[in-house]
């Protein structure tokens, strides 16, 4: 009889459910709250290539999911090109290719990314350092005397690659580092200066969002390895160590951002624009990953979200109905009946719901009582019920709509059988306890109605609910809890009352 | 108007939710419910068990069987026909005697041989048996209830409910119909509770709607007086259906017949509360002693516990002292 596995399967539960609640906030930066706006970036390339008739085929780097950004949906247009997207070690890449193509080409890519400040940068493995590094004379001289004084000036590697930008840049610039830029450009330069100097480095290609730029290009950054494993990227220019917050890293593989084959004059150029939607869209837009912590509705058709969205709200009505009923102590006809009615008070809303609701009961239980007196079985009277149901909505439908009330027509959402289920149990109270009882438990469904209705229509339970799956869980492990109460009711408190004065 | 939870603890209420869990939950083997739920079924279990139960005259259980209700019932001068899987003293008719023209309630309302196949119909066809499903109507002799009581009831018969947990009585209410409960015993329809002394069987307090009373609201005879007879042989008979049912938490319904004593009515697997305030105190002292006795202890022993360790002096005898 011991209550231990008990708790524990509702610490298990508890725990379980605000682990993966918490992770889906953290990693997928899903927000607590539904109104908060998060930024999205457009970005859109442009490639353009002159076919040379013949085959072509196209090679694009592409952005993955980054410091400060995640991908959100992506979208390409290229009539007449076949497209797949490969995915190494060395980056996503997507490659468009075709049999037959000349003259002016334009293929497209855009994507939707979702600026998430508490993004992880990814690991990325530093590139083995070039080790046969040569120059030709007089750049060997100017290359190592370069070195030699960022090495003294500096104490790790990224302090080296600062010293050593700053070298060819300003007034520090001396006769080897103008000498060297006559040969090479800028950060080839650099990352050949780092290699030789046991530096891992490489060329990356980022591009710095603003907003409504057209017509942009790549630009090159240098990532910097230290002997962690860390890494930095140092702005060829500056020396400036670190990320642009609006920097979004495209091609970070040590490749050719755009190659194409079969085509000259190639260029992708980028627009961008950026705007604010709310959370729950942008939330809505993530690709969907199969792993199992991001075990998400989102993953399903839009028809079958918008349906979960209802059925995930269940577990709070019922939620409701154990507190009210378990810690309170209301008594209603039938236990679930107040959760389905406060569904249909959903698409009704409140007031109409409720008009609608006492209409159809109590015109319900007028012809339910003559029904009575045809003494049928049961079975049959409750179909009759049904019938009656369906008549009676109709009418109001049709009524409310000849004089204007269109709010009339949501009637038609009252789930009927369980309305017939409702009038017959109501009828019978009404027979064997008295009105008394059929006010005290028709008030007391409808009180708890409308209580569901409130807590499922409240913007922020709908969106933790259907964003949260790991909340199903906590409901789960309370409702075990509550299960497990064994303290007075509410009402108790008062309906004992009377021994306590004597 | 409202009692804080200590209140109620320190007089040992036990609510519903205590009872749900702690008691019925942990004590009654939801398979044993249908010997509890069939008033058939109940009935002949405690035949076996020689525990006395009203005479049945016969059963019907298909509609085929309708037509034969009056040859069964002939010879019968009062008769109560039931629902076996009624519940709440739903679709019980009593007939109180019959002559030559037809059968005559308590009431003195007449009913003729169709009115009666109709309600044996309609018990058949679920009519009053939970979730409607198919029942059997059973027919019993009418109890000829000891005229010692009368005083203390408007039309209806008085039962005594004792509550039997583990096997021991731990408490017992009588439960008088009003005017109010419409000749029902239903505390929360009207009926007036007293409760009894477990040593004695006397009245200790009575309640209305949940309001203390001292005399019946409609014959206006004063509840201090009440004493049930035979005592020992019911709390005897109640205690018995622990063996006879294997439910450990029974509420048992009790009827004194004039010549043959108390009688098992019916059994409840899940007996009310309303009896903490019938005797103005709560459930949980005396569920607690039991729970720290032995098993195994055979039934003249567990009565003359029950009787030694719950014993009470009324307050409607102080109040009238």
């Amino acid at each position: 009889m011991s209550r231990v596995p008990f708790y524990l399967l509702v610490g298990v539960l508890m725990i379980a459910g605000i682990a993966v609640t918490v992770y889906r906030h953290v990693a997928f930066e899903v927000p607590w709250v539904p109104g908060e706006q998060r930024q999205v970036w457009e970005v859109e390339a442009q490639v353009n290539f002159i076919a040379e008739d013949g085959s072509a085929k196209v090679n694009l780097a592409l952005p993955t999911n980054q410091e400060g950004f995640r991908i959100l949906t992506e979208n390409t247009g290229s009539s007449g090109f076949g497209l797949s997207f490969l995915d190494d070690d060395k980056g996503r890449r997507a490659q468009w290719a075709t049999r037959e193509a000349n003259g002016s080409q334009q293929l497209y890519y855009s994507v939707q990314l979702l600026v998430a400040p508490n993004a992880a940068r990814p690991r990325v493995e530093p590139p083995p350092p070039d080790q046969d590094i040569s120059w030709a004379r007089p750049y060997d001289t100017a290359a190592q005397e370069v070195i030699d004084r960022a090495y003294r000036q500096s104490s790790d590697a990224f302090t080296f690659s600062r010293e050593l930008v700053r070298a060819f840049s300003g007034d520090r610039q001396d006769e080897n580092a103008r000498l060297l830029l006559t040969q090479f450009d800028r950060p080839t330069l650099l990352v050949k200066l780092l290699n030789q100097a046991g530096v891992s480095a490489r060329e990356i290609h980022g591009l710095l969002l603003e907003d409504g730029r057209r017509r942009q290009s790549l630009t090159t950054w240098i990532q910097v390895f230290n002997a962690d494993g860390d890494w930095a990227i140092i702005n060829p220019t500056s020396g400036e160590q670190g990320r642009p917050d609006n920097l979004l890293l495209w091609e970070a593989g040590d490749q050719a951002a755009l190659e194409v084959q079969g085509g000259r004059d190639s260029k992708v150029t980028f627009s961008m624009l950026q705007h604010n939607e709310p959370a729950s869209v942008a939330v809505r837009n993530q690709l969907a990953n199969d792993t199992l912590l991001n075990f998400s509705i989102h993953s399903l058709p839009l028809e079958e979200q918008s349906l979960f969205r209802t059925i995930l709200l269940i577990p709070i009505g019922a939620l409701v109905v154990v507190l009210l009923r378990v810690l309170i102590g209301i008594k209603t006809s039938g236990t679930f009946m107040p959760v389905l009615i406060a569904l249909a008070f959903i698409q009704t809303t409140l007031f109409t719901g409720l008009v609608g609701f006492l209409l159809v009961v109590a015109v319900g239980l007028v012809i339910r009582s003559y029904l009575s007196h045809l003494n049928l079985l049961l079975v049959a009277r409750v179909s009759a019920v049904i019938i009656t149901v369906i008549a009676i909505i109709s009418i109001f439908s049709v009524v409310a709509y000849r004089m204007g009330l269109n709010a009339g027509l949501t009637i038609t959402f009252f789930p009927m059988i369980i309305l017939s289920w409702t009038i017959e149990r109501m009828s019978i109270l009404w027979e064997e306890e008295g009105p008394k009882e059929v006010l005290i438990q028709g008030g007391g469904s409808l009180l708890t109605a409308v209580l569901a209705y409130l807590a499922m229509n409240n913007p922020w339970v709908r969106h933790i609910t259907f964003n949260f799956l790991g909340v199903q869980l906590i409901l789960m492990s309370l409702i075990l809890l509550l299960g497990n109460y064994t303290g007075y009711r509410l009402l108790e408190l008062r309906r004992f009352k009377p021994i306590t004065e004597d | 108007m409202w009692a804080t939870p200590s209140q109620l603890k320190i007089k040992g209420i036990i609510g519903m939710n205590r009872r749900n869990i702690r008691y019925i939950g942990r004590y009654n083997d939801r398979r044993l419910y249908p010997l509890v739920d069939d008033k058939l079924q109940t009935k002949l279990l405690a035949k076996r068990y020689g525990i006395t139960t009203p005479d049945l005259i016969g059963t019907v259980s298909n509609q085929f069987s309708v037509k034969h209700i009056a040859e069964m019932v002939a010879g019968h001068p009062g008769f109560v026909i039931k629902p076996a899987k009624g519940s709440g003293g739903k679709g019980i008719l009593v007939v109180e005697r019959q002559d030559a023209e037809g059968y005559i309630k308590p009431s003195g309302h007449r009913l003729y041989r169709e009115d009666l196949e109709r309600h044996v119909s309609n018990i058949l066809s679920g009519l009053y048996s939970l979730g409607g499903s198919p029942d059997v109507a059973v027919v019993e002799a009418l109890i000829d209830f000891d005229e010692s009581l009368s005083e203390y009831t408007y039309e209806g018969v008085p039962d005594i409910r004792v509550i039997v947990f583990k096997g021991y009585p731990i408490m017992a209410m009588m439960r008088l119909s009003t005017a109010a409960s419409d000749g029902k015993a239903n505390l929360h329809q009207g009926a007036v509770g007293v409760g009894l002394d477990i040593a004695t069987g006397t009245a200790l307090r009575g309640v209305q709607f949940d309001r203390t009373r001292v005399d019946h609201p409609d014959t206006g005879h004063e509840l201090s007086s009440l004493k049930i007879p035979d005592w020992d042989v019911l709390l005897t008979l109640a205690a018995n259906c622990y063996e006879m049912t294997g439910l450990g938490y029974l509420g048992t319904d009790m009827v004194l017949d004039r010549r043959h004593g108390p009688m098992l009515l019916e059994l409840n697997a899940r007996p009310g509360l309303a009896i903490q305030m019938a005797n103005g105190e709560g459930l949980r002292p005396r569920l607690d002693l039991i729970e720290r006795q032995d098993e195994g202890i055979d039934v003249e022993a567990r009565v003359a516990f029950a009787r030694q360790h719950f014993a009470r002096r009324g307050e409607l005898q102080e109040a009238v002292a």
